[in-house]
């Protein structure tokens, strides 16, 4: 399994954060800060993994994720879902229409590895 | 609670306190025995001249016959007991109760009072976290800072043998958060403090007339054809005069509305056209506003699925708001001028169907139809004062129903400018809280 990672977030020190844990742990990471073009970003990277930020100025992260889920390309990518809200309302939703995992912030870096690994193993 | 039970119950108390017997009060006072026994038994109702009259022959104060302070109490405990029928309170002895221990009568209604208020108060505040745009805006930017702050400082405490470059730029990071942090915080602090307390912000007359309908819904039975209910009445429950006055004439309106376009038939047709607004005002005859109007008022759980309404004045102002999840609607100052809503005030009678996207968080996909109609007959060389409404459907609602659209282009709208992340807009007239603002 490949460890090429397209993580959709605006937040620029979240997305250093990020971007430096998970290439220390040997992973190429993409970075993408606008919702709009994101599913097109997809196929044209065709990471192994996408980390996604629920809200996201120009689309909504659930959206993208709708979208992703009704393409058979991306059907099955593993989508790590990113949220500052952790109502179980939000993670239903998330839930329905298929991220793979749902994360609150703000999430401890251990976490966040965890989480990456399992998904791309699983 | 009526007055007239009481009274009658007081006067046959007050006359067994007497020592008088039915017959002997009624002569007295020149009426008949068996006319004073009705009243006793709260039969009749009882006039100012009679009631006085009583009142002197059994030699108590007036008041004390009639209702004041009493009937509100007794109305108090009434409601105390509806609301825990578990506690099986003597209903049948209430008045008995009432009158024999009027002290502890009156802190029981007290307290309740006192209970209804808090849970208003609780209502609002739990209202306010869930639906307040601005206070939910800014916890969010908090939240965000904070996720970065986290991370980096963990980077910065874990990493062995971090080099200068990358320590000096997490550094520098966790210093910009930090001071972002404590700027969100400090605009937090000063937002809750101006909110003031929860107790006035709940009788914003707009805030009454919303927790009215989230209560009681937007469907009003005892308003549609055959229906005994009466808007003065319905408004009168509300408790500041400009909140009654736009609720009464919000049900005036409802009422006609149900009239030219009855449930049943209303619901037919939504089974056959969906929620298109157009088609509904076609088939009963009636102007797009009219339908749009009708379609926000039918019953919920009847419906295809959600939907939204806002109706404006030509000034902007906003007079009626059905909110739906997915389109923020200011909860205070002015909304966005891209919304179709005040589009449609500049052109005036042209229905128009636009789908729209709300920039930011939760911001969902709808179809919205709007148009400006004439309130009045104009006058001769007048022109005609407007109102514009808005019908908010959820694209895949109005899909599923079969309006697939034009087309066109989806049209991104904003909640209110204090909340809206669209970087550049023309018509931005106040910084973003979610931008560099705060």
């Amino acid at each position: 399994m490949g460890k090429h990672v397209l993580l959709i977030e605006d937040e620029p020190n979240i997305i250093e954060a990020i971007r430096f844990i998970l290439s220390r742990d040997g992973w190429e990471v993409d970075t993408h800060a606008n919702g709009q073009d994101a599913v097109e970003l997809v196929r044209r990277k065709s990471p192994d993994l996408v980390i996604l930020d629920v809200m996201l100025p120009g689309k909504s992260g659930y959206d993208i994720l709708r979208e992703l889920r009704s393409d058979p390309g991306s059907e099955g990518l593993p989508v790590l879902m990113l949220t500052a809200r952790g109502q179980a309302k939000d993670r239903e939703l998330a839930e329905r229409i298929g991220a793979s995992r749902f994360m609150t912030k703000p999430f401890s870096n251990a976490d966040m590895l965890d989480a990456v690994r399992d998904l791309v193993s699983a | 609670m009526s007055r007239e039970p009481l009274t009658g119950s007081r006067i046959r108390e007050r006359r067994g306190i007497a020592g008088l017997r039915q017959v002997d009060l009624a002569r007295s006072v020149g009426i008949s025995a068996s006319y004073l026994n009705l009243i006793e038994h709260n039969r009749r109702r009882i006039g100012g001249k009679l009631l006085l009259q009583i009142a002197e022959a059994l030699e108590v104060e007036p008041a004390l016959l009639s209702e004041g302070a009493e009937a509100r109490v007794v109305a108090a405990l009434r409601e105390a007991a509806a609301d825990r029928a578990d506690a099986a309170a003597e209903l049948d002895r209430i008045d008995e109760f009432a009158g024999r221990f009027p002290g502890w009568a009156r802190l029981l209604a007290e307290l309740q009072g006192r209970g209804v208020a808090l849970e208003q108060i609780v209502e609002t505040l739990t209202d306010r976290l869930a639906h307040d745009p601005h206070l939910a805006a800014s916890l969010h930017e908090v939240l965000s800072t904070v996720t970065a702050i986290r991370s980096t400082a963990a980077i910065l405490s874990d990493t062995a043998g971090l080099e200068p470059e990358w320590r000096d730029r997490f550094q520098r990071n966790i210093r910009e958060d930090s001071k972002r942090l404590a700027e969100s915080v400090q605009g937090l602090v000063t937002y809750l403090d101006n909110a003031g307390d929860a107790g006035s912000g709940a009788t914003s007359p707009q805030e009454e007339i919303e927790r009215h309908h989230a209560e009681h819904g937007y469907h009003v039975p005892s308003l549609e054809p055959g229906g005994d209910g009466d808007p003065a009445e319905i408004a009168s429950g509300l408790g500041s005069a400009t909140a009654r006055f736009a609720m009464e004439r919000h049900l005036r309106r409802y009422r006609s509305d149900a009239a030219a376009m009855p449930l049943e038939p209303a619901l037919d047709q939504v089974a056959r056209t969906g929620l298109d607004p157009l088609a509904f005002a076609r088939a009963f005859g009636t102007d797009c506003a009219a339908a749009m109007r009708r379609l926000a008022a039918l019953p919920q759980d009847r419906m295809p699925g959600p939907l939204g309404a806002v109706i404006c004045d030509a000034s902007g102002t906003l007079t009626f708001r059905r909110p739906v999840e997915g389109f923020a609607l200011p909860r205070f100052g002015a909304a966005c001028p891209f919304w179709p809503l005040f589009q449609a005030l500049s052109r005036p009678q042209v229905p128009l169907s636009v789908p729209v996207a709300q920039a930011g968080r939760d911001g969902g996909r709808f179809r919205a139809y709007a148009v400006a109609q004439p309130v009045l007959a104009a006058d001769f060389n007048a022109d005609p004062l407007l109102e514009a409404t808005m019908l908010l459907v959820p694209e895949e609602i109005a899909v599923q129903t079969g309006d697939h659209g034009d087309g066109a282009t989806v049209r991104q709208v904003g909640p209110a400018c204090r909340i809206c992340p669209q970087p550049s807009c023309p018509a931005r007239r106040e910084p973003s809280i979610l931008a560099d603002g705060f």
